[in-house]
Order: structure tokens, then C-alpha cells, then sequence
């Protein structure tokens, strides 16, 4: 039962949102920097607008979508209502807020420096008053989960909790410890400066702390898009999770080694040694184990479901699945997606190959065609799932379904492709001007002028889902009874203490830290004379 | 469940998990530390002590060679961008008396007639360094070294301080629809040059740029072609050397008559 359905939607729908405008913002992009459009903008623009779509689809969209989501896994899968309601529309508007509080400087040009932040680049101190706001907002979150876990394992002792609030946890616990990296950046390197009561900061181990947030951040962008893959995806289309024990090691391995990896992102920085590199791309090797994992089990509870509809063959049964189940249709584009996309992470992580695609277009198209593709599209499928639970009517416009979801995956194919296929012809990212008419550069246009197109497709695959989220508050009322998650093929009535806790695994997160983290940070700190002069953006004219 | 300890060599859980991270990290952490740098002979590195020093970052003393002294005199003055900024009304009214004698050449109004550049309502900071490049001789001008010589510190930022309090005056030839020249909007990327309008204003302003708008375009025409031919070097790292250089007499024309034209 959903208890707080107010709540809920209130977080889908200002995600929703902030993220028509950010994805226009987007298109509109990749039009002007394409041979589409005549030169004729400010470049002050373009990075007004990249640092307002980084933002917004970065930390405001993903944040709110995991917050709503796992309130409603909170009431649906321990079928009570939430604790600390009141506290949670306190997180909530701190989000809201804070997303306006940022997004106004940005948008009077006075904090161009793009989402990450680019120490010595500094702009308004509202920007960064503005993502903490959003980042506290998410806290409060935080707590709140972990709160009506603990209490929910105090009053069902021995009892396993629900998978669904399980791994709900387990991501609201990573982001708690990935985000201190980007609040310590923040607070104690970039507000001072801002603020005019320093000049100088340490760029350099600013970025080191950003790296902190930045890898696992992207898990936490992912988590609900797994959930959604273990615990909802199996039972939309009629069968059982393969291996219940399987998901939670998944999410386990999530919340150990999501973080000590971030330093993958500085292989091209001198301030961190060679030696921590090194350890930092193994453990990110083992971080594909989860998701390796997670493949394996989706595929095989497809396979169930598949085989219980009377599927048969060694492929026989792909045939058989609920093709026309927008659910069904979600994962499998989003599983491509993946797929794809996680072939292009392999070069990334290793030292000698992101030498080549450092800081080029490559990075934007892989990282639109995991998140923007993989992940958001299942965040689709989560809304068109949980809406008439939300709104009490029903949506059914499923052909409506199906041709967004579609478009959405050959848009973000027709975009990201070319994107990556410029970025080895070595079309730096991050710029608003490429000089097409130059013999070196002109062999890109063509593919710049695709991946424009595959914007718009995309704007168009957005506005689609917005239609049908809106028809979808006007739809026949009637109840859709109580929401319910799939449910594994064997439950044990006991399960290990290690898979139905946090203690080790944060201990495991917290020490890897450490040993990652540690020496490197503690030497920048140590080191004198590491600071640089801020260079203010958008300062007088 | 509850009842089974979870901190506890009891539990496999526990050593399984345990053991296997802190195996991986210590075996990556011989192999980033130690095996790996040992492995490259261009570290020369003395043992496993330096090997691991090395790898963690630390940072060593960089061979001393003796660089290379420039033959002439680069400038001295170290720009940040908040310096000068705060207004600062003794210093100004002390300006105004100190600028009566710059008055003949830049104009009573800090506007001038004569192809000298405009003053009036020009960044402190860089009314600031050019007068203690004059002083210090790494910008030449037989007509302002002997003023700037005379001039201690804190006259140098009087009278910036006073230039920068006036306003701005258009000049006679104020056009502000001309089209931009696509080298001030666009810059050239091909051959390395920046917008101009990303350091000197309509994009951004970046410290030390000096505001061009309605600057003589005999006097920028002329500071271009000196950067150029390297007549003159004070521009701190060669900033707008290195631009004027690759910037086609055409181009010098064009933004020469653009700025002038601006407000
Ligand atoms: C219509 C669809 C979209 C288009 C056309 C688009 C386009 C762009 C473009 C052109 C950039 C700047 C890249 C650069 O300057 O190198 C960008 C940046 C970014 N986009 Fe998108 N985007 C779209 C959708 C999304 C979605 C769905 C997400 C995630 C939910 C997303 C997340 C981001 C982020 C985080 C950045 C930050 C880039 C940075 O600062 O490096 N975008 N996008
Ligand atoms: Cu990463």
C-alpha cells in the first residue's frame, strides 16, 4: 500500500520536469555546435546552458527520482507507511529550492564553470549554496531510509527484509558516503573562495575530492534502475527472480567498491602518484562484477517467465517473452544499452586507452549513452509502473508506450554513436565553437550533424513521455490494488546476517577508503604551496 | 539471523569478505607501488623505497638547469583577479591631483585626442601595470618611462584608481551595430587564438585585460603590430604575443576599427 502518494509524486513530477527542460536545454546543444546551425550565438551561452543541463540532469533529476522511488519501496515492500513524513517534504522542498537557488545564477551567466565545478574556475557563491541545499535535501533521504529499515528489522525480528528495500538502502547509504567528497570540495575549497575570503585554492586536491563523488555517484544514478531490473521487471512480465540471494550480493558489491575507484577520473592529473592509479583501475575492474551479475540474473528470470508462458528452445524462448509489455520492452532496450555502453567504460578504465579519448566527445557519448540511455530509460519504466498506483487511475496507452520507449532508444543510439565515433577523430568535449569549414575538422561534420538529429529524436521521445504521465492523470479511475515486487523463484525463510545488514559492508566501504584515499589527500593537504589564484567567472564586464 | 554475530571469525561472512578485500588491495597495492615502477627502467629509481615514494606521488626536487635569461625585461607584476578591485575614495581624490600631469597626452577626462590610449574609466589593474612596466622598463616608451620612473607604488595606484572612477566615453566613431569580426567572437581555433571577447570583455574579462571599447584604433592597430613583431613584450607568458602573432593584418584592421567602434 502507498500511503504518502502526495509525496511520491511530488518528487516524480518536479523530476520530470527538470528534466523536459535540462533535455531542451541539451538539444539545443547539440544543435548550435553542430554545422546545422550558422555561427551567430554568444559561447557565454552554450556553457550557461551546460552547466544548467549538467546540473539539472546530474544532481537534481537522478537525486529526486531515487528519493521518490525508494519512499515508495519503503511503504510498499515493508507495507507500512513512512517514518518522518514531515521530514521528508523538508527534504524535498530543500531540493526544490536549492535547484532554483543554483539554477539563478547560472542563468544570469555569474557561475559558468559546467557541473563539475573546474577549480580554479570559480563563479557566485549561490551556485554552490544551491547543489548543497539539493545534496542536504538528499541526506535527509538518507536517514529517513535507513531509519525506517532499522526500525522495520527491530519490529520483525529474523525476518529478511524485502529485497526492494534492501538494495533502496543499500543506495541511499553509498550516496550518503560518495557525496562528503563533493561537500568537502565545496565547503572547504571552493565557498571560501566564492565568498571573497580567500583567493587562492588547491585545484588540485579539489579535484581529488570531486573524484570521491564523482564515480559512485553514477551508481547511485544506477540503483534504481537495477531495482527496478531484480524487482519489478520479473514480475511485469509474469515470471520469478532467478536468485534473491544473487541481488543482494550485487548491491553489496555496489556499496564496497562503487566508491575507492574514483581516481580513474584524474588519470590524466599529475598531483596524484602513478602507484594509487593503479590501485584505483583494479578495484574498478571488480566493479563490473555486479553488473555482470546482474545480466546474468535478469536474463535468466527472463528466462523463467519466458518458459512459464510456454517459451521452449535454447533461444526459442526470446520469442516468447511479452514483447508488447512496455516493461519488457524498457529492460531489454535499456540491457542493449548497457551492453554497449559498458564496452566503451572497459576503455575508459584502462590507463593507456582513455589516453586516447581523455577529455573528448567520447566521454560525453558514453556517459549520455549509460546514464541518459540505460538508466534513464528504466526510469521511465519505474513512473509508467508505480502511476496508477500513484494517481489511482489507469494508464494505458501502452502503444503511447512502446513508440516513446523506442524512439528513445534509436535517439540516444543516432546521438551517441557518432558522438563517440568524433570523439577518437579527437573532437574535444566541452567546447561551443568547431570550425567545420577546416579542412582538419570538416570530416566530423557529417557525424555532428547525426547526433544533432538524434537530440531531437530524443526531445521528441521526452515530450512523448510527458504526454502520457499528464494522460495519465486524467485516465479511468480505478484502484490498482497493492504495489507489489517480484518475488524470487526460492525464499529462504533465513538468510545470513551478512545479506540482511550494512555494518560489514560499510566498514569494508569506509576502509577502502581509507586506503585508497588516504595518502593521497593527506600529502595535498600536507603539501605547501599547492594553491593556485581563482579565476572568478562571469566577473565585472 | 539476529542472533548470529556478524563481526566475528565465526561468521564466514566476515573473514570471506574481509580477506579477500584486503588481499586485493594489498596485492594491487605491491604491484602499483613496488613491481610496476621497478618494471621501468626510464624511473631510474635507487630502491623499493623510492620505487613506493615515487608511485605514491611524493614529490621530488626537479633537476636544477639554469634556464634561460630573456635578454630584455619581462614584467614583474603579479595580476590576481580581485586586485584593485575595491574603490577606495583617498586613493582616488589622490589620483586626480597626481593625473593632472598625464592630462596633456590622455585627455583632462582621461579621453584622449591624440591617439594616446583612452584612461577614463579603465580597469585599475591594468592602468596599475602598465605604469610599473614603465618603471621597471619591461615595456619601452621614451614619452612614459621618464613620468613612470618618477612615480613611487602607491602614486601608481592612485592614479589608476582615479582613471578607473572616471567614466567611459565613446568615441566619436561609436557604431554599436557593427558586426563583430569572427576572430573577437569565435577566435581562430585552428591556428590557437582565443576569442578576444573572452578576456576582454562582451564574453568574459579576465585580469589584466584592459577594456577596449572605444580605444583608439590608430593606438590598438599599433599595439597589435608591436606584440607582433615583439617591439613590445610585457604581456605576462607572451599571452598576446603569441595571438598578434598569428593574426593576419587584416584581421589587426578589423578588430582595430570593431573596438573602437564599441562603447
Ligand atoms: C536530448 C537529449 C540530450 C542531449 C541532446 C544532450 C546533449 C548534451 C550536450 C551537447 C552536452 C555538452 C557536452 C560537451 O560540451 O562536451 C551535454 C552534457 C551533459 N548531459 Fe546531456 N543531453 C541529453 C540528454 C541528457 C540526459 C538524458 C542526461 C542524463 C539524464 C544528460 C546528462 C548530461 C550531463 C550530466 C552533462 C554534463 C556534461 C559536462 O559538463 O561535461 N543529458 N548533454
Ligand atoms: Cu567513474
Amino acid at each position: 500500500m502507498l500511503t504518502n502518494r502526495r509525496l511520491i509524486a511530488a518528487h516524480f513530477w518536479l523530476a520530470f520536469i527538470v528534466f523536459g527542460v535540462a533535455l531542451v536545454l541539451g538539444a539545443w546543444q547539440m544543435f548550435v555546435r553542430s554545422p546545422l546551425n550558422a555561427w551567430h550565438f554568444n559561447p557565454e551561452f552554450y556553457y550557461r546552458s551546460v552547466t544548467a543541463h549538467g546540473s539539472a540532469m546530474g544532481y537534481v533529476f537522478p537525486t529526486l527520482i531515487a528519493m521518490g522511488f525508494g519512499y515508495a519501496i519503503t511503504e510498499a515492500s515493508l507495507e507500512k507507511a513512512l517514518i518522518g513524513r514531515r521530514w521528508a517534504w523538508a527534504g524535498f522542498f530543500l531540493v526544490a529550492v536549492g535547484a532554483v537557488v543554483a539554477m539563478i545564477p547560472v542563468s544570469l551567466g555569474l557561475a559558468s564553470v559546467l557541473y563539475t565545478f573546474y577549480p580554479p574556475m570559480v563563479g557566485n557563491p549561490f551556485y554552490y549554496i544551491g547543489v548543497v541545499m539539493v545534496v542536504v535535501g538528499s541526506w535527509i533521504w538518507v536517514t529517513l531510509m535507513v531509519t525506517n529499515f532499522t526500525i522495520w528489522k527491530r519490529e520483525n525480528p529474523g525476518k529478511p527484509v524485502p529485497l526492494a528495500m534492501y538494495a533502496n538502502v543499500a543506495g541511499s547509504l553509498l550516496w550518503g558516503w560518495t557525496a562528503v567528497g563533493a561537500a568537502l570540495e565545496i565547503l572547504f575549497q571552493i565557498l571560501p573562495v566564492a565568498l571573497g575570503l580567500k583567493s587562492k585554492i588547491d585545484a588540485g586536491l579539489a579535484r581529488v575530492f570531486f573524484s570521491w563523488t564523482l564515480h559512485a555517484i553514477v551508481y547511485f544514478w544506477l540503483i534504481p534502475t537495477y531495482i527496478a531490473y531484480y524487482t519489478i521487471f520479473p514480475r511485469a512480465i509474469g515470471g520469478r527472480l532467478f536468485s534473491d540471494a544473487m541481488a543482494r550480493i550485487s548491491f553489496i558489491l555496489f556499496v564496497v567498491v562503487a566508491m575507492p575507484i574514483g581516481v580513474h577520473h584524474l588519470f590524466a592529473d599529475p598531483q596524484v602518484g602513478a602507484g594509487f592509479k593503479f590501485m584505483h583501475s583494479v578495484f574498478t575492474g571488480l566493479v563490473a562484477l555486479p553488473t555482470l551479475l546482474t545480466v546474468f540474473t535478469i536474463c535468466a528470470s527472463a528466462e523463467i517467465a519466458s518458459r512459464l508462458r510456454g517459451g521452449r528452445g535454447a533461444f526459442g524462448w526470446i520469442g516468447a517473452l511479452p514483447w508488447s509489455n512496455p516493461i519488457m520492452l524498457a529492460t531489454a532496450l535499456s540491457l542493449v544499452m548497457l551492453g554497449f555502453g559498458g564496452a566503451g567504460g572497459l576503455i575508459n578504465m584502462s590507463y593507456q586507452l582513455d589516453a586516447a579519448v581523455h577529455n573528448t566527445q567520447w566521454i560525453t557519448g558514453h556517459f549520455h549513452l549509460i546514464f541518459g540511455g540505460a538508466i534513464v530509460i528504466m526510469y521511465f519504466a519505474i513512473a509508467y509502473d508505480l502511476w496508477p498506483h500513484l494517481t489511482g487511475r489507469a494508464l494505458d496507452s501502452f502503444g503511447l508506450m512502446r513508440t516513446q520507449l523506442w524512439l528513445w532508444f534509436i535517439g540516444m543510439i543516432v546521438t551517441t554513436f557518432p558522438w563517440h565515433y568524433v570523439g577518437i577523430l579527437g573532437m574535444p568535449r566541452r567546447m561551443a565553437f568547431y570550425d567545420y569549414a577546416n579542412p582538419a575538422i570538416s570530416p566530423q561534420a557529417f557525424s555532428v550533424a547525426m547526433s544533432a538529429i538524434g537530440g531531437f529524436i530524443l526531445l521528441l521521445s521526452g515530450l512523448l513521455f510527458l504526454l502520457v504521465l499528464i494522460r495519465g492523470q486524467f485516465g479511468v479511475r480505478g484502484e490498482a490494488g497493492a504495489y507489489r515486487f517480484a518475488v524470487p523463484l526460492h525464499m529462504p525463510a533465513r538468510i545470513p546476517v551478512a545479506l540482511n545488514s550494512f555494518g560489514l559492508w560499510l566498514a569494508l566501504m569506509v576502509g577502502l577508503t581509507v586506503v585508497n584515499y588516504g595518502f593521497p589527500i593527506a600529502q595535498l593537504m600536507a603539501l605547501k604551496e599547492t594553491s593556485v589564484p581563482a579565476v572568478y567567472v562571469g566577473a565585472g564586464r | 539471523m539476529s542472533d548470529q554475530p556478524l563481526f566475528s571469525p565465526r561468521n564466514p561472512w566476515f573473514g570471506i569478505s574481509v580477506g579477500v578485500t584486503a588481499a586485493i588491495a594489498v596485492l594491487s597495492a605491491i604491484a602499483g607501488l613496488i613491481w610496476l615502477p621497478l618494471a621501468q627502467p626510464n624511473l631510474k629509481l635507487a630502491g623499493v623505497w623510492d620505487a613506493i615514494c615515487s608511485a605514491a606521488g611524493v614529490p621530488r626536487a626537479a633537476v636544477q638547469e639554469a634556464g634561460v635569461k630573456p635578454d630584455f625585461k619581462t614584467s614583474n607584476v603579479v595580476m590576481t583577479s580581485e586586485m584593485l578591485t575595491k574603490v577606495d575614495q583617498v586613493s582616488i581624490g589622490r589620483g586626480a591631483t597626481l593625473a593632472q600631469r598625464c592630462a596633456i597626452c590622455h585627455g583632462p577626462q582621461g579621453v584622449s585626442d591624440a591617439h594616446s590610449p583612452n584612461l577614463a574609466g579603465q580597469f585599475a589593474a591594468v592602468t596599475y601595470k602598465e605604469l610599473n612596466d614603465f618603471k621597471t622598463g619591461a615595456r619601452v616608451s621614451v614619452v612614459m618611462g621618464p613620468f613612470a620612473a618618477a612615480m613611487s607604488d602607491q602614486d601608481m595606484k592612485d592614479v589608476a584608481a582615479y582613471y578607473a572612477y572616471l567614466p567611459r566615453v565613446p568615441s566619436d566613431n561609436l557604431d554599436t551595430g557593427r558586426a563583430a569580426p569572427a576572430v573577437v567572437v569565435t577566435g581562430a581555433p585552428m591556428r590557437n587564438i582565443p576569442p578576444c571577447g573572452s578576456c576582454h570583455g562582451d564574453i568574459d574579462n579576465k585580469a589584466g585585460s584592459p577594456w577596449l571599447g572605444g580605444q583608439s584604433a590608430v593606438y590598438i592597430k599599433a599595439q597589435l603590430e608591436a606584440f607582433a613583431s615583439g617591439a613590445r613584450r610585457n604581456d605576462i607568458s607572451q599571452q598576446m604575443r603569441n595571438i598578434a602573432r598569428r593574426m593576419t593584418p587584416e584581421e589587426i584592421d578589423q578588430v582595430a576599427h570593431y573596438y573602437e567602434a564599441q562603447p
